[in-house]
């Protein structure tokens, strides 16, 4: 007996499961259509966040000659992170660690308020299924229209259908991977490329890659993505607790369930009339009224699909809701609910957590500067003799100019007195006495530069010093430790 | 070999047909796409082995119908690494050494690739750092045998010292003790004499009269040496082959006549500029 496609009644994964062995292949699922409150709010977050990932890259941003316009720009060759008008270097990665980490938190936060919102809502698995899950209905029909096509044997429409349908999905996932390497490179200028041929083979991969990824994760994985592959539903019951606004089956006032004929007393009987409506809407193929379980995402669709029903038999909306699991068990016992208390010890550790990477991250943009100093002192040799006794140890010096302007700096040291430095490097200013080094913009100058001290100063071993550049007007830009070494006696 | 193959009846498999203690194990095919993606890699292995060099004969193998060789594959990076290279490599051959350091993209560029040839050519005997050893010049300091001028520096590069190039660096000093042109003690005295230059012994009038005879005529009066002979400072505290006493007296018994290779027949005339550049920013140039 083969379960999988031919009952038009809806019957939940789970039992479906258990009619068949230990080790089945994938129960397709049939989402069908809904409409209502939630199906709104789902289509708003969908055209939201699509319209934030394929539009950004195109947003221009002027940053002047020598820099790229687009306003959002990970340029991995230049090594370079472009956001509007600030730019990452490498070495300041940590910001991006730093967002990675608020995102995780803002994750925790949002599942001890409010169960799994990212799941049902903003997930990028979620956003594309359902787009995904549009096309196949305007193509393929709703839930029964597309059970009995898959039933039916191969035909001329039905190749039609179906090759239409992986068409458009295949257009959709590739407009979504060439969306993703607009981010690493100038989008207009390599949409024209990837047309003409002209584009990297790093480009073509990666559109490749992502979309064959989201064709299938979209349009074939689909749920298996969320109930197995993803860490996430395993360790969200850490998160959520009995104060969590979650999905809920207002069991105390469905059951006992049963079908129910138009006129009928409702005595003695629950609201719930076993449509089973809510079975055939979830996108998962779970039934809601098993409770909590693993494979939910709280998308609220059986809500949207409950309430149809209730209207329909003239029941109060709300069997299946929105509410705490503290506020079912209540109610269950007969009282009217408890309020529900957003404010508990977790969420408070959450928001405190929220606040303090916040105020790292904002802390340490804020003390960023533009100007940044290495010194790496060379060790072969460890230090030189010179003709006239002299010792001298040699560096290369390292100045980082972040801004956009040229930097004209002056290298002082401390700890060492009667040291003379000497400089070879191209970009040297050496007129009116002092040497400046000059840094381009937005570059690494790099210099040589020599310490010499008399031989009777010199220190014995190895001696803690500190390197300094100062700009025109005399003011610290940044500064760097380093040794001297001398000669041991 | 199978007994008794049955079908299982929870399953709907076949068994293999073996039992033991009553255990029998079901004959489950392998799945689809994993067949399908064996023979895959067996049709791709057929393919690879017309296509490119696979089975070895007794001498040789076979080409394959690409003729791929991976040498053929390096040289043509090599070639690309040239061309991108080319640009630079070619402002370098044409301009002069002093406008090489003028010009930052170049200098950066002659860093970088004199850097890269020092540590393949020079390094085995001068250092990595260019810090030497004995017998061996320290390009970090400041005193130099043939000069520390750029130029002089890219000729002795060029053309190198005591050889057979025609522009080679050439000087000769005399094994004083071994060719018996003087006696031991006289080398002893003029070694007192050496060392008196650094004030670390007190010179005798013999040592002072072979000096006269013997010795200014490379070395100078005063012993500041000839850069254009390459006769060493002695009145300095660098000593290429050691400042103490017996190796003083070594040196000028045996005289020492170090030698370096012409590197112009070896390295292109771009790379020798490149290490000339380098070695002048290693700290010692003048």
């Amino acid at each position: 007996m083969d379960v999988r496609v031919q009952d038009d009644d809806a019957v939940s994964l789970r039992t479906a499961k258990a009619a068949l062995p230990l080790y089945i292949t994938r129960i397709k699922v049939y989402p069908r259509a809904i409409k209502g409150l939630w199906r709104r709010v789902k289509w708003a977050a969908l055209i939201g966040l699509l319209g934030i990932y394929y539009l950004v890259p195109w947003i221009r941003w002027d940053r002047g000659p020598n820099a790229p316009n687009q306003a959002v720009l990970i340029d991995l060759d230049g090594r370079r992170g472009w956001f509007f008008d600030v730019v990452i270097w490498p070495q300041e990665v940590y910001f991006v660690t730093g967002f990675l980490i608020l995102a995780a938190f803002g994750l925790f936060f949002a599942t001890s308020l409010f169960g799994r919102v990212w799941c049902g809502f903003a997930c990028p698995q979620t956003v594309w299924t359902d787009l995904f899950m549009l096309v196949e209905r305007l193509i393929e029909g709703d839930r029964n229209d597309r059970m009995r096509l898959d039933r039916a044997p191969m035909s001329a429409s039905k190749a039609a259908r179906k090759g239409l349908k992986h068409a458009v999905w295949l257009a959709i996932a590739a407009a979504t991977g060439g969306a993703w390497v607009f981010y690493y490179v100038d989008a207009p200028t390599t949409l024209v490329k990837i047309f003409s041929g002209e584009a990297s083979l790093e480009v073509y991969f990666c559109v490749g890659l992502l979309t064959a990824t989201t064709y299938l994760l979209a349009g074939w994985a689909r749920e298996q993505v969320c109930t197995y592959m993803c860490p996430w539903p395993r360790f969200q019951a850490a998160m959520l607790d009995e104060q969590s606004v979650i999905v809920t089956y207002q069991k105390w006032r469905g059951e006992p369930r049963g079908k129910h004929k138009a006129g009928a007393s409702w005595d003695g009987r629950g609201d719930c009339v076993d449509c089973n409506l809510c079975v055939a809407v979830c996108p998962t193929g779970i039934d809601i009224r098993d409770g909590q379980q693993i494979e939910c995402i709280g998308c609220g669709l059986c809500v949207d699909a409950c309430n149809q029903t209730m209207d329909k038999v003239g029941r109060a909306r709300g069997l299946i809701r929105w509410d705490t699991l503290a506020s079912q068990e209540a109610k269950e016992r007969g009282a009217s609910g408890v309020a529900w208390r957003p404010v508990r010890p977790r969420t408070l550790l959450y928001a405190m957590l929220l606040v303090v990477v916040a105020a790292v991250i904002a802390g340490a943009f804020y003390l960023r500067t533009d100007t940044d100093l290495t010194i790496q002192r060379d060790r072969s040799p460890n230090f030189v003799r010179l003709s006239n006794g002299d010792i001298r140890n040699s560096y290369a010096v390292k100045i980082l100019n972040k801004s956009r302007d040229e930097r004209r700096l002056q290298l002082a040291v401390g700890g060492l007195p009667g040291a003379v430095l000497g400089f070879v490097g191209a970009d040297l200013d050496a007129s009116g006495g002092a040497t400046r080094l000059l840094v381009h913009p937005d570059s690494v100058g790099t210099f040589r530069v020599f310490l010499t001290v008399p031989a009777a100063a010199a220190p014995t071993g190895s001696k803690s010093i500190e390197f300094v550049v100062r700009d025109e007007a005399g003011r610290d830009r940044a500064s760097h430790d380093a040794v001297f070494v001398g000669p041991a006696r | 070999m199978p007994t008794k193959i049955e079908k299982d009846t929870l399953s709907g498999q076949d068994t293999t047909g073996h039992e033991w203690d009553g255990v029998k194990e079901l004959n489950t095919p392998l799945p689809t796409w994993w067949v399908y993606t064996f023979y895959a890699t067996i049709a791709f292995a057929v393919v690879y082995c017309a296509l490119y060099p696979s089975w070895p004969w007794l001498s040789g193998h076979t080409q394959g119908l690409l003729g791929y060789s991976s040498r053929a594959e390096l040289s043509l990076e090599l070639a690309a690494q040239t061309e991108a290279r080319a640009k630079y490599v070619d402002r370098i051959r044409a301009a002069s050494l002093a406008d090489i350091r003028k010009d930052p993209e170049l200098f950066n560029f002659a860093m970088a690739g004199g850097r890269s040839a020092f540590q393949t050519n020079c390094m085995q005997c001068h250092g990595a750092g260019g810090a030497g050893s004995t017998g061996f010049p320290n390009l970090v300091d400041d005193e130099w045998l043939w000069g520390g001028s750029i130029d002089q520096i890219y000729a002795t590069i060029a053309h190198g010292i005591r050889n057979a190039d025609d522009k080679s660096r050439q000087s000769l000093m005399p094994r004083y003790g071994a060719d018996d042109i003087l006696t031991a003690a006289q080398v002893a005295a003029v070694t007192d004499y050496v060392l008196s230059l650094t004030g670390r012994a007190k010179a005798t009038p013999e040592g002072a009269k072979i000096w006269q005879e013997q010795c200014v005529a490379c070395h100078l009066a005063d012993g500041k040496g000839n850069q254009e002979l390459g006769a060493p400072n002695l009145t300095d505290g660098i000593w290429l082959y050691g400042g103490d006493r017996a190796s003083i007296y070594r040196s000028i018994y045996y005289a020492r006549n170090g030698s370096m290779p012409a590197w112009s027949g070896r390295l292109d005339d771009a790379t020798i500029k490149m290490l000339a550049v380098y070695v002048h920013a290693l700290g010692g140039g003048r």
